[in-house]
């Protein structure tokens, strides 16, 4: 990886995410690109296992950036999210500074307060300066985190600075680049949006899907790849409560490819549709003479394409 | 930069403002960032140009398709476009393949200036036009002016007085809490650090505690509408008092009202309902907009613990097993599922209509809703303190 630099144009940003196997579509690039080059955090909400937090390790790998990921989840607080200190340590100091005769409390509040003795978390550890450039800054899954922390990103986000009252204000000299993903299982705050560039990661359409199957899945067979996606396309359009993702096609084509399977056949897509469906109600829904009307429709319509 | 500003910022102006119109918040902010967004990018095609656009004035995902439409018709004319990327001075397009020459740019907006303020004007007249009213549903408003003026005037003051006790989960956040059972080194330090460190204060954490978000399925089919004007009143009592409340009108489909329903002044807030839902005091389709509620919002709104409020006398024709599947979907992914149902003031009432039936056992409450005096029972319930002398358990067994 050469051009570790960031990308100057829409195309390369494209170009950069697809060196890292990732098959975007344009208009990711194009918001990206501009998250980039604007410096914005980038809000990317979309249904699970379409490749959202994908986005930010492909980038810290192709960029050659540290990836930091806080991944959030209900109670998350400042001492798991952003510092701590060391209180083993800092007791220590204070009985070695008593032992020591040293009597102004004031000193040693400020010496058991000091940098030596702070633990730094994801948020912190991303303002530092880092010799390989900014760090990728990923905040997983903000949904799950309850609205209090998303208060308190509010500062992060667009200032790129947290404040430590014990230690002052942090700010980062170069600010990270800031990947922010959501499942949407409850609306985010509209303030803390408009801070970021948003987007909707969607199902991918049926051609970029294959390009991104025999990608990551190179060893599957040419046909089976055809029919995979088809299925899962068409898949897309029953009325789910939880459609297959572009997670679950490629879970699904590297089973298919471990169990030496070439074609689809309705028994076979029965017994491991387990990998793709994953709710008891949608796989019920989807009987034996059900997928075999699918497939039946999705090989027809093959055909007729050749 | 500067050349910039003119006519194409112009024209992103008058854009944002129609994206305004149509429903979408734009504050002034997020133009300055299409601009700078604009000269960034580099935009060499259409489709760039609406994805550069979109990552900066879109911010909901809902918002794509309005954004779309005012797209399609705010840039609709073939080369206008084409025109405004010409029209972007040349240093943003510096290592793009071709920079116009010099000179050209002023021809340009020579040429074309008056010809796009004709056409800016045009599309601007139809924007209004399709974005207010759908054409697909002929809106059949209900009128809010049904009952006597004192009745309502009545009625309402007593709504916004019920106080709304704050009903409290546990939350996994910690917050500093005298009784609390774990130790907080960080406050126990810093108070040990004022006697130089001589003595250790222990300090302590306790749970925090917060209202649970409450969501609101409302039905407003004919057979309900001589309620549904005071419930959307308690409703908005509701939505002023808590921070999280999610309301939804149904009666053939789901309507979300939340952002209508959030306006202060009480009346503004239903006459913004009224305006968003085409289906009142129409029938009733219970089963169709449960399986909607479950299937597109569900997983949204009800994921932090929420109590559920379903109103509706469960007065479905077409009462089977997809109303069965749906209210047992809904009751398993919420904490608290109340019915509130209006039919109760009959001491008589009995659950003979089917789909009263098939609702029944799947709700963890059932309630009256018909005066102030069942709502003001309601408030109660809602603070998680026992009813005195209710027991919505004798309720649901009395009537089943």
């Amino acid at each position: 990886m050469a051009d570790k630099t960031l990308p100057n144009s829409i195309d390369s940003t494209l170009d950069l995410l697809a060196k890292a196997d990732y098959i975007a579509d344009r208009s990711l690039a194009t918001v990206l690109y501009l998250a980039l080059r604007m410096g914005r955090p980038l809000f990317v909400e979309g249904e699970a296992g379409v490749g959202k937090t994908e986005i930010a390790k492909v980038l810290a790998t192709t960029l050659g950036r540290r990836l930091i990921r806080l991944q959030c989840y209900e109670g998350l607080d400042v001492s798991a999210a952003v510092y701590e200190w060391n209180y083993g340590a800092q007791m220590i100091a204070i009985r070695l500074a008593e032992a020591e005769g040293e009597g102004d409390r004031a000193r040693i509040e400020h010496d058991v307060f000091s940098e030596r003795f702070l633990i730094k978390r994801p948020l912190l550890q991303a303002l530092e300066p880092d010799p390989a450039g900014p760090p990728v800054l990923l905040i997983d899954e903000i949904d799950r985190a309850d609205e209090a922390f998303e208060a308190f990103l509010l500062e992060v986000l667009a200032d790129f600075q947290v404040t430590v009252p014990e230690l002052g204000t942090v700010k980062a000299l170069h600010p990270p680049i800031v990947v922010v993903t959501s499942n949407r299982t409850r609306e985010v705050h509209d303030a803390l949006k408009r801070r970021c560039l948003y987007h909707w990661v969607g199902y991918p359409s049926a051609e970029r899907e294959l390009k991104i199957l025999r990608t990551k899945v190179p060893e599957i067979p040419k046909k089976l790849s055809e029919q995979v996606v088809a299925f899962v396309q068409a898949l897309r359009k029953e009325d789910l409560f939880k459609s297959p993702g572009i997670a679950e096609t490629l879970d699904w084509a590297g089973a298919l490819t471990e169990l030496d399977i070439i074609a689809l056949d309705p028994a076979t897509v029965s017994d491991t549709l387990g990998v793709l469906l994953k709710y008891q109600d949608d796989i019920t829904r989807l009987d034996g003479t059900k997928v075999k009307a699918l497939l039946d429709e999705v090989k027809s319509e093959l055909r007729a394409a050749e | 930069m500067a050349a910039l500003q003119g006519r194409l910022a112009e024209n992103i102006l008058y854009f944002a403002r129609a994206l305004r119109t149509a429903g979408i918040p734009v504050g002034p902010g997020t133009v300055l960032d299409a601009l700078q967004a604009l000269s960034l990018a580099r935009v060499v095609n259409r489709d760039d140009f609406y994805w550069t656009l979109h990552a900066v004035f879109v911010k909901r995902h809902e918002h794509t398709v309005l954004f779309d439409q005012a797209f399609k018709i705010f840039f609709r004319r073939r080369g206008y476009i084409e025109r405004m990327i010409a029209s972007m001075p040349p240093e943003t397009m510096s290592g793009s393949p071709k920079a116009p020459p010099p000179g050209v740019q002023r021809m340009q907006e020579a040429l074309f200036y008056g010809l796009d303020q004709l056409e800016q004007q045009k599309s601007e007249v139809e924007i209004d036009a399709r974005m207010t009213v759908s054409d697909r549903e002929v809106l059949q408003r209900k009128d809010f002016a049904q009952m006597t003026a004192a009745e309502i005037a009545a009625a309402k003051e007593a709504i916004a007085r019920l106080t709304l006790p704050l009903d409290e989960v546990r939350t996994r956040r910690l917050v500093a809490d005298r009784y609390g059972h774990l130790i907080d080194i960080r406050r126990t330090l810093r108070a040990s650090m004022k006697a130089g460190g001589a003595v250790i204060d222990l300090k302590y954490l306790g749970p925090r505690v917060k209202q649970p978000p409450v969501v609101v399925l409302l039905d407003i089919s004919g057979s309900m509408s001589e309620y549904t004007r005071l419930f959307l009143h308690f409703l908005h009592a509701v939505t002023d008092a808590r921070k999280r409340v999610t309301t939804f009108l149904f009666g053939t489909r789901l309507t979300n009202v939340t952002r209508a329903i959030r306006q202060r002044d009480p009346d503004e807030a239903l006459a913004a309902c009224s305006a968003n839902v085409a289906d009142w005091s129409g029938g009733t389709r219970i089963a169709s907009s449960l399986h909607v509620f479950n299937k597109q919002w569900a997983r949204r709104v009800l994921s932090q613990g929420a109590i559920v409020l379903l109103i509706t006398d469960g007065l479905e024709r077409d009462a089977d097993d997809t109303l069965a599947f749906e209210i047992d979907r809904l009751h398993r992914s919420s904490r608290r599922l109340i019915w509130l149902n209006p039919l109760l003031r009959f001491p008589a009432f009995e659950a003979r209509a089917k789909g009263v039936q098939t609702i029944l056992p799947h709700v963890d409450e059932l309630r009256p809703i018909h005066n102030l005096e069942s709502i003001a029972g309601l408030v109660r319930a809602l603070s998680g303190a026992p009813a005195r002398g209710y027991d919505p358990k004798l309720m649901l067994e009395r009537v089943a």
